[in-house]
């Protein structure tokens, strides 16, 4: 059976108020893999949308842009699994150019939230959780998390400091990346100052500091088979394991909240699927919407034991010298998070590290590297293995 | 002549903001309208749920049968919003919560009047119904 690469990677930067339309936020992240991956729009022969709905004024999305990024008469579709809809996409990508139906798929996660206001945007958030029985009740992203971060300090002795360190070391490398929304320091004492903007309470017990920003961006992963790769591509990274999972939405019917079961189940079948262990991963991306997503996603993808996420967080081993780099991109928590289009920058993050083109923050030669991209309060679990 | 066929929309009545008009489950919102907060059990396999549910995933049936959430549950966690979204501005600041009952949980708010230090995971409480001052109706978990 023919492998399944990627062969180019691209993303918009991560804005607060993007100054144009989706058709041309999306162009961005597209010209940019294209480009990437030396093809002409020609050498495509699907493309996939993927977004989080009801952010857009424009229904069915794909064919505006299938039209705009000159992808006619090539078919298109639109699937979401909300933040992770773009891991979907890939998964989907991949099983179309594995099954051989196409050779080449444009995957184009996008999202423009600043067309709504904040509090709207929240209110969208509230009901991508069950909105018969637990929206009416006034709930949103941060609280959910929230709950979770409460149930992690009290289990394991997880501290408000341990949160902070996520963010402080997010930060350390949210400042080298030009595409990120947030580009400046944070240090403890922001934390520790109840004046500071960083310090104030959103859902305890999370802080302002403990939130990613929404933002408005678009990325692209372009994906192909192993003869057009290996015509096309002189550093292909090929997909090594695959891994998805859900788990329910309403939270009355889950028995875990010190982690997140689907991260679980689709942490596992990807190592399967690759055929290697957590100790093999060289780098990881993995869903930091929440300083303790970060935390919980070192358990359960294994880089630590449940507990004890904060030790690795505390001995600064997730930094980029450290054994097992993660988010050292800045994380979503640096670069801001537009919904549709974070799973293929988490994507293209890898990708670069594993060419060795990752710039200022290039983990010393990785060949095996994970995304971990989750949608809703861990609803959808989504992995992905890559490697040289 | 044309007649105009009553819509069942009781659930709109559930939450300070509800989302739900219709479902097969509006027979809940009459319960809290008793001061009961009921569940549902399948009378072919006997699996219980909370939420309530017409159908049962397990064995496909639709033969349901209501009970009561009734004694103490155990508080699992819970956070204390200080941000709202549309619509519940009103009712900041306000807690979220699971109280598990062993055999289902429950999701919901804990009671306003009860202060942030009090609460504690693993401590015991019961779900009751709370009129909320727009007219609408909900349930609350209280210290047992």
């Amino acid at each position: 059976m023919s492998k399944v690469a990627i062969i180019g990677v691209g993303q918009s930067a991560f804005v607060r108020q993007y100054p144009g339309s989706i058709r041309e936020l999306v162009f961005e992240g597209f010209r940019e893999a294209v480009q990437d991956a030396r093809i002409t729009t020609k050498d495509i022969d699907a493309s996939v949308i993927c977004s989080a709905p009801e952010y857009d004024k424009q229904r069915s999305p794909a064919g505006v842009f299938a039209e705009y990024l000159g992808l006619n008469p090539q078919p298109t579709f639109y699937v979401e699994s909300l933040c992770s809809s773009s891991s979907t996409g890939v998964r989907l990508a991949y099983s179309l150019v594995k099954s051989g139906l196409h050779d080449m798929v444009a995957v184009i996660g996008f999202q423009k939230m600043s067309e709504i206001s904040s509090s709207e945007s929240q209110e969208r958030m509230g009901r991508g959780a069950d909105i018969q029985w637990e929206s009416p009740f006034g709930t949103m992203m941060p609280a959910y998390y929230a709950m979770y971060a409460r149930a992690h300090m009290e289990k394991y002795g997880t501290t408000l400091e341990d949160l902070a360190c996520v963010r402080i070391k997010a930060a350390t490398y949210g400042q080298l990346n030009e595409k990120a929304v947030y580009r400046k320091p944070v240090t403890m004492d922001m934390f520790q100052d109840p004046e500071n903007r960083m310090a104030g309470s959103v859902a305890s017990p999370l802080r302002v500091g403990d939130c990613c920003a929404n933002a408005d961006g678009s990325s692209c992963i372009i994906l192909a088979n192993e003869e057009k790769t290996k015509a096309f591509c002189k550093k292909p990274v090929w997909i090594m394991g695959l891994g998805a999972a859900t788990e329910t939405v309403n939270l009355a019917g889950r028995d875990l909240f010190s982690g997140l079961s689907a991260a679980q189940q689709a942490g596992q079948q990807a190592y399967q699927m690759a055929g290697i262990t957590p100790k093999d991963i060289d780098v990881a991306e993995v869903h930091d919407c929440f300083t303790i997503a970060e935390m919980m996603a070192y358990e359960n993808l294994g880089f630590a034991q449940p507990g004890e996420s904060k030790d690795l967080i505390q001995s600064k081993e997730t930094y980029k010298e450290g054994s097992i780099p993660v988010n050292v991109d800045g994380g979503l928590l640096s670069k801001g998070h537009p919904i549709g289009a974070t799973g293929g920058s988490m994507i293209r993050t890898i990708v670069l590290q594993l060419r060795g083109e990752a710039g200022a923050i290039q983990v010393q030669e990785p060949e095996i590297g994970l995304i971990h991209n989750i949608g809703g309060v861990g609803l959808y679990g989504n992995v992905t293995i890559l490697g040289r | 002549m044309g007649s105009i066929k009553e819509v069942d929309d009781r659930f709109k009545k559930f939450g300070t903001v509800s989302f739900t008009s219709i479902s097969k489950t509006n027979d809940f919102v009459d319960y809290l309208e008793k001061g009961k907060v009921m569940g549902t059990r399948c009378k072919d396999c006997g699996v219980v749920f909370f939420p309530p549910r017409a159908e049962c995933h397990q064995c496909l049936a639709s033969s349901m049968e209501w009970f009561e959430v009734s004694g103490k549950g155990k508080l699992v966690t819970f956070s204390k919003l200080q941000f709202a979204p549309v619509g519940f501005e009103e009712d900041l600041p306000y807690c979220i919560a699971v109280l598990d009952y062993g055999d289902y949980k429950v999701f919901g708010r804990i009671a306003g009047d009860l202060p942030e230090e009090e609460i504690k995971l693993g401590m015991e409480m019961v779900t009751a119904v709370n009129s909320l001052p727009n007219g609408q109706l909900n349930y609350v978990f209280k210290k047992a």
